[in-house]
Formats: structure tokens, C-alpha cells, sequence
């Protein structure tokens, strides 16, 4: 069944903070074989003018997740989450994540298609800091493919 | 921000340094933990079977961190990628062997924007396939 458009434009809350610590972000870099040093060493990162290490660009996708749960297992909304695959995914950023940083999510339904049966949603998030700064904003394309007939 | 190619030495259609990016069931267990993606169609292979996959499937979200590091490893600071999408078009099987699969990406220079950035189009493949599709990043250059 297709879903509620008037969902369309709903903001959720900000998730609570999510503290970036770098033994995550170390922990982070091995799993995907990633040896830049900007990711553990802040001095090589201070030397490419950031203030702490960062983290790899896709890694905000774990915290932005979490805050698109919201929005996937909103009863009222009523997404089958075992359906569902991930489409496509973008973000864009105004600085990298650093370690240190406090982050808080605020997801928003961008839009609700019904393609050939299946539900398409389009959720962005964006992240701020402790200071209320936009860091990076994630935009991610979920499709629940349709049912099967009984 | 500092990288360390210039805007005035790219053209468009200079190619970056192509890389292959290795995936075990190792790898996905490991991607699991630290991304706290366990959804088990990545690592459990009885499961990946009962709902309609070949075999397990390595996380869409590993196979777009292995991709853009065709970018940071050619720019050299990673905080210097302003924009990054993907398309996740087809799965990467991973079979429970010892060689697993092979992500191979490469990327070239699509168009120079302004401010000096530059917008980098990745082809990601395996077993000759592409897995990723509009796969662009946006990039400050030096």
C-alpha cells in the first residue's frame, strides 16, 4: 500500500548527542583498510588544518542511520522495514567530522514516491554540532520493495 | 583545507590513480563492528539465502568508503571532499573463500567548478560489473 504523502516534510526530533571519539573513528578507518593519517594521527591532521583527526567521509552514515530509525519505524508512517533496501546515498559537507565533536541528528521526509509498487522515501539528515553548526548533511534514498501476493 | 593537487594541473578528464579494494567475510565482520551495521544478509549466509540473495552480500555503505578513497588518496586530505553520493545498483557477493571479492574503482576528472573544486566521477566494479552508479564526488583542489 502506498504511503501517507502528507508525511512529506515532517522534521523529527534532534537525536540526543552523539560524542565522535577517535578510538571510533581508528576503529572505523581499519575496517575499511584506510591508513591516511589524518584519521589517527592529530598532528598530521592539525597539518592539514583541522583541529583534531577526522573521520572518513562516510563514516557520519552510522550516526545518521540510527536517525533515519526514526523515521523507518514511525508506526504512523507504517514502512515495512524488512522490505527495505538502500537506494542511494549522498552527503554534503561543511567541514569534516572531527573527534570531539558532539553531533545531533534532525531527520526530515524530503518526499514519498510509489514506484511499480514499491515505496521510495527520501530521508535527509542534518547534523550539528554542540555549537549548532551544520557539519554535513546526509541525504539517503530507501526503497521498500513491494509485497508479494499472498 | 590542504590538498595537494593543484585546480591549475587537472583537466577534465584526468584520471585518478585506480585502485582494487579487497572484501572477505573478515572484512564485512570487521565493517560490522565498527559500523554497527548487523544486519546479517552481510555476514550470515543461511539467512542471505532464505530472502533471495546468491550468497552474502558485502554492506553498501563499505563498498562507498572503499570507493572515494580513489579521491582522498589522491587529494591527501580527506576533510577536503565537499560533496559525495552513490547509487547502490548492484550487490557485492562475497563468497566464503579465501579470496572473497575484489572492488576495483577508478575515477576521473568530470568538470572544474568554481572555487577550485572539481568534480570527480567513480566507477566501482566487480567481476566486471558495476556495483556503484552516479558515483560523484565534489573536491577543493589546492
Amino acid at each position: 500500500m502506498a504511503l501517507d504523502q502528507s508525511f512529506v516534510g515532517r522534521t523529527y526530533p534532534p537525536t540526543p548527542a552523539y560524542e565522535v571519539g577517535r578510538e571510533k573513528i581508528r576503529e572505523f578507518a581499519e575496517a575499511v583498510g584506510d591508513a591516511n593519517p589524518a584519521y589517527v594521527d592529530a598532528e598530521a591532521a592539525r597539518a592539514l588544518g583541522h583541529a583534531d583527526v577526522i573521520a572518513p567521509p562516510t563514516f557520519v552514515f552510522s550516526i545518521t542511520y540510527r536517525a533515519a530509525g526514526q523515521v523507518v519505524q514511525d508506526p504512523q508512517l507504517g514502512l515495512d522495514y524488512s522490505r527495505v533496501v538502500h537506494g542511494d546515498q549522498k552527503f554534503s559537507y561543511v567541514r569534516p567530522v572531527r573527534a570531539g565533536d558532539r553531533l545531533t541528528v534532525t531527520s526530515t521526509i524530503e518526499s514519498i514516491k510509489s514506484m511499480a509498487g514499491n515505496d521510495v522515501i527520501d530521508i535527509r539528515g542534518d547534523v550539528h554540532d554542540e555549537t549548532g553548526e551544520l557539519v554535513v548533511t546526509a541525504l539517503t534514498k530507501l526503497v521498500a520493495r513491494a509485497a508479494e501476493e499472498a | 583545507m590542504t590538498a595537494k593537487v593543484s585546480y591549475g594541473s587537472v583537466e577534465v578528464g584526468t584520471e585518478l590513480p585506480a585502485q582494487s579494494f579487497p572484501v572477505t567475510r573478515a572484512t564485512l565482520v570487521q565493517y560490522a563492528g565498527a559500523s554497527g551495521d548487523f544486519n546479517p544478509i552481510h555476514w550470515n549466509e543461511k539467512f542471505a539465502l532464505e530472502v533471495g540473495l546468491p550468497d552474502v552480500i558485502a554492506h553498501g555503505m563499505f563498498t562507498m568508503a572503499e570507493a572515494v578513497r580513489v579521491v582522498t588518496d589522491w587529494v591527501g586530505d580527506p576533510g577536503a571532499v565537499v560533496d559525495y553520493g552513490v547509487r547502490f545498483t548492484k550487490p557485492v557477493v562475497v563468497p566464503n573463500d579465501d579470496k572473497g571479492a575484489l572492488i576495483e574503482v577508478s575515477g576521473k576528472v568530470a568538470a572544474k567548478l568554481d572555487d577550485n573544486l572539481v568534480r570527480v566521477d567513480l566507477v566501482a566494479l566487480c567481476d566486471g560489473k558495476k556495483v556503484l552508479g552516479m558515483s560523484r564526488a565534489v573536491v577543493r583542489l589546492a
